[in-house]
C-alpha cells in the first residue's frame, strides 16, 4: 500500500511539473506537449490507484507467461498499422492533387510525411518489435517477463512517445531530421523509455532457464542496444529554453549531415533489419514447425550484419561536402553488405526446406516467404544504389522512395503481418484465426499494392534522374524541375493506387484480427481439400488374358 | 597532429586490424570442433516441450 501511494504521489507530481512548465511554455507547441504530459501523468495516477485495489498482483504468478503487455502490442501494432498506411495515402494522394493540403499549415505535406513515416516505422513498426520481443524472450528463455511493472511502462511510455511525436509533426514541432524529427524532450523520454525496455529484456535474458540465448534474442539484443546508441549522439543538441521546443544540433554543417545518416542508415540496419530478423528467425521456423535451416550460418548473418552495417551510412552524403574517402567506405561497406543478406535471406527460405508444399496449403508461410523474398529483393536494390555511379541516377529521385517501401512494405509489412496472425490465436486462447481466406486475400492486396508502387517509382525515379541530368547543344539544362513533376504525374496516380490496395489489405488484416480476438470463427471452406476419387479408389481387375502369339 | 588526424590513422591501422581479428574469430568460432551438436541443440531448442501456449492465462 505505501507503494501504491508513492507512485501515485509521484505521479501527481509529475503533472504538476508538467503543468507548472505548460504555464511557463515559450511557445504554444511545448505548452500542448506539456498538456499531455500532465494528462498522461494523471491516467497513470488513476491506474496505478484502480489497479492496486484489486487483489492482482504482477510477476508472481511465475508458471505462466506474462502475456498482457504482448497483447496490448498486437491491438497497437493493428491500430497504429492502419492509422500510418492511411496517412501514406493520403500524402500520396496530395503529391498527385495539390488541393488536399487543404490550405492548412497543419495538414500540408511537409508536416505529414513524418507523421507518415513515424506512424509506420516507430508506431507500427516499433509496436511489433516491443511485443514479439516479449513474447519470444520468454518464450525462448523460458522465463517469465523480469519486472512486469516496468514492462507495461515500457508499453505506455512507448505510445506516449508516439503521441508526443505525431502531433509535434502536425503543430511544427522539428529537428528537421530524417526518422529523428522530435525535438529534445520528447527524445529524452524516449530514451527513459528505452532504458526501461532494456532492462525488461535483459532482466529476462538474465533469468532464463535455458544455457543458451537462442539467436532471435542476439538480434532483439542488437536492435535494443544499437538503437539506444544510435538515438542518443543524433540527437545531441541544446534546447533554446528549458521551457521551448526548440532546440539546435551539437554538430553543424557536414558533420551534422554524417551523424544524422549514421543514425538514419542504422536505424534501417537496426530497427528495421535487425529487429525483424529476429521475428524471422523465431516466428518462421515456429510457423513451418522444422528448426532453422543453418543455426551456424544465423550466426554468421548476425556477426556480419553486426561489423558491416554501421559503417554504410555515407552512402547517403554522395557528391557532397563529406570526404571523398568516407563516400567510398559507405559504397564498399554497402555492397559488401549483400552478402550476409542474401545468407540470412537463404536461411530464411530454406527452412522450409522439405515442406515447400507450405506455401502452398499456409497462407501465413506465404506471407513470411514473401516477406523474405522482399528481403532479398530490396537488399539487392540498395547495395546498387549505393555505388556511386548508379547513385548519381538514383539521388534524389522517387526511385529511392520505391526502394524503401519494397523494404518497407514487401519485408516489414509481410513480416509482422504474419507474425500478428501466428500470436492472435495464441494469446487470446483461439482455436484458430477468425479466417484463413482472409489472410489470402490480404496477401494478394498487399503484393498487389507493392507490385504498383514499386514498379511506378522505378519509372518514375529514372524518369526524374535522365530529366534533371539532360544538358541542350548549348550547355543548358534542358528540362525545369516542373517540366520532370509533370512527366511523372500518372506514375504519382499508379503509387496512390498501390497504396490503396496496400491499405485495404491492411484493413481486411485488422477485421481478421478483431473478429479473432472477439472469438469468432468464420464459416469458411478449407483452403485446401484433400481430392478423392471413388473411381480410383478400389483395386484394380485381374488383367484379361491374352491369346497366346 | 589534429585530433581528426590521430583518429583517422588510428582508424585505418589498429582499429580496422581488431576489428578484423574479432570478427573472423566470431565467425570462426561457430567451426570449432563440437559445434553442429551445439547448433542442432540451439535450431531445436523453440520446440521442446509445449512452450508456445499459455494456457489458463494470469
Amino acid at each position: 500500500m505505501p507503494a501504491t501511494l508513492a507512485k501515485s504521489g509521484g505521479l501527481f507530481l509529475a503533472m504538476v511539473v508538467a503543468l507548472v512548465a505548460m504555464a511557463q511554455a515559450q511557445d504554444s507547441a511545448f505548452a500542448i506537449h506539456m498538456g499531455i504530459m500532465a494528462l498522461a501523468a494523471l491516467i497513470a495516477a488513476v491506474a496505478v490507484m484502480a489497479t492496486s485495489s484489486t487483489t492482482r498482483r504482477l510477476g508472481h504468478d511465475e508458471s505462466h507467461y506474462d502475456d498482457a503487455p504482448v497483447r496490448w502490442g498486437v491491438i497497437a501494432t493493428t491500430f497504429w498499422g492502419v492509422v500510418g498506411l492511411l496517412a501514406g495515402l493520403f500524402i500520396a494522394l496530395q503529391l498527385a492533387y495539390p488541393v488536399l493540403n487543404l490550405g492548412l499549415e497543419y495538414t500540408t505535406f511537409g508536416r505529414l510525411r513524418p507523421l507518415h513515416t513515424s506512424a509506420v516505422i516507430f508506431a507500427f513498426g516499433g509496436n511489433a518489435l516491443l511485443c514479439t520481443s516479449f513474447f519470444v524472450v520468454q518464450r525462448s528463455c523460458r522465463a517469465r517477463l523480469a519486472f512486469p511493472g516496468l514492462a507495461r511502462f515500457v508499453f505506455w511510455g512507448y505510445q506516449l512517445f508516439i503521441v508526443l511525436a505525431a502531433t509535434g509533426y502536425v503543430l511544427g514541432v522539428t529537428e528537421g531530421k530524417e526518422y529523428a524529427e522530435p525535438e529534445w524532450y520528447v527524445d529524452l523520454w524516449l530514451t527513459v523509455v528505452w532504458v526501461a525496455y532494456l532492462i525488461v529484456f535483459g532482466g529476462t535474458v538474465l533469468k532464463r532457464r535455458e544455457p543458451h540465448i537462442y539467436v532471435a534474442n542476439w538480434f532483439y539484443l542488437a536492435f535494443i542496444i544499437t538503437v539506444a546508441m544510435l538515438h542518443l549522439v543524433n540527437n545531441l543538441s541544446l534546447p533554446v529554453s528549458l521551457v521551448g521546443a526548440k532546440s539546435y544540433s551539437a554538430f553543424a554543417g557536414v558533420q551534422d549531415a554524417l551523424t544524422q545518416w549514421w543514425y538514419g542508415h542504422n536505424a534501417v540496419g537496426f530497427f528495421l533489419t535487425a529487429g525483424f530478423l529476429a521475428m524471422m528467425y523465431y516466428f518462421v521456423p515456429k510457423q513451418a514447425e522444422r528448426p532453422v535451416y543453418s543455426y551456424r550460418l544465423s550466426i554468421i548473418h548476425f556477426w556480419s550484419l553486426i561489423f558491416l552495417y554501421i559503417w554504410a551510412g555515407p552512402h547517403h552524403l554522395h557528391y557532397t561536402a563529406l570526404p571523398d574517402w568516407a563516400q567510398s567506405l559507405g559504397m564498399v561497406f554497402s555492397i559488401m553488405l549483400w552478402m550476409p543478406s542474401w545468407g540470412g535471406m537463404i536461411n530464411g527460405l530454406m527452412t522450409l526446406n522439405g515442406a515447400w508444399d507450405k506455401i502452398r496449403t499456409d497462407p501465413i508461410i506465404r506471407m513470411m516467404v514473401l516477406a523474405l523474398a522482399f528481403y532479398g529483393m530490396s537488399t539487392f536494390e540498395g547495395p546498387m544504389m549505393s555505388i556511386k555511379s548508379v547513385n548519381s541516377l538514383s539521388h534524389y529521385t522517387d526511385w529511392t522512395i520505391g526502394h524503401v517501401h519494397s523494404g518497407a512494405l514487401g519485408w516489414n509489412g509481410m513480416i509482422t503481418f504474419a507474425c500478428m496472425y501466428y500470436l492472435a490465436p495464441r494469446l487470446w486462447n483461439r482455436q484458430r484465426l477468425y479466417s484463413l481466406r482472409l489472410i489470402n486475400w490480404h496477401f494478394w492486396l498487399a503484393t498487389g499494392g507493392i507490385v504498383f508502387y514499386t514498379a511506378s517509382m522505378w519509372v518514375a525515379g529514372i524518369t526524374q534522374g535522365l530529366m534533371w541530368r539532360e544538358y541542350g547543344a548549348d550547355g543548358y539544362l534542358v528540362n525545369s524541375f516542373a517540366e520532370t513533376v509533370a512527366a511523372i504525374h500518372p506514375m504519382f496516380l499508379l503509387r496512390a493506387f498501390g497504396g490503396l490496395l496496400y491499405l485495404s489489405g491492411a484493413l481486411v488484416f485488422a477485421w481478421n484480427i478483431a473478429m479473432t480476438i472477439a472469438g469468432r470463427i468464420r464459416a469458411e471452406a478449407p483452403m485446401t481439400e484433400t481430392p478423392y476419387d471413388a473411381r480410383a479408389d478400389r483395386p484394380l481387375p485381374a488383367p484379361a488374358l491374352q491369346p497366346a502369339e | 597532429m589534429s585530433g581528426y588526424d590521430t583518429l583517422r590513422h588510428f582508424a585505418d591501422s589498429w582499429g580496422l586490424l581488431a576489428m578484423t581479428i574479432l570478427f573472423i574469430s566470431f565467425v570462426g568460432f561457430t567451426f570449432r570442433p563440437g559445434a553442429n551438436r551445439r547448433h542442432h541443440d540451439a535450431a531445436h531448442m523453440i520446440f521442446r516441450a509445449d512452450d508456445q501456449s499459455n494456457q489458463g492465462r494470469e
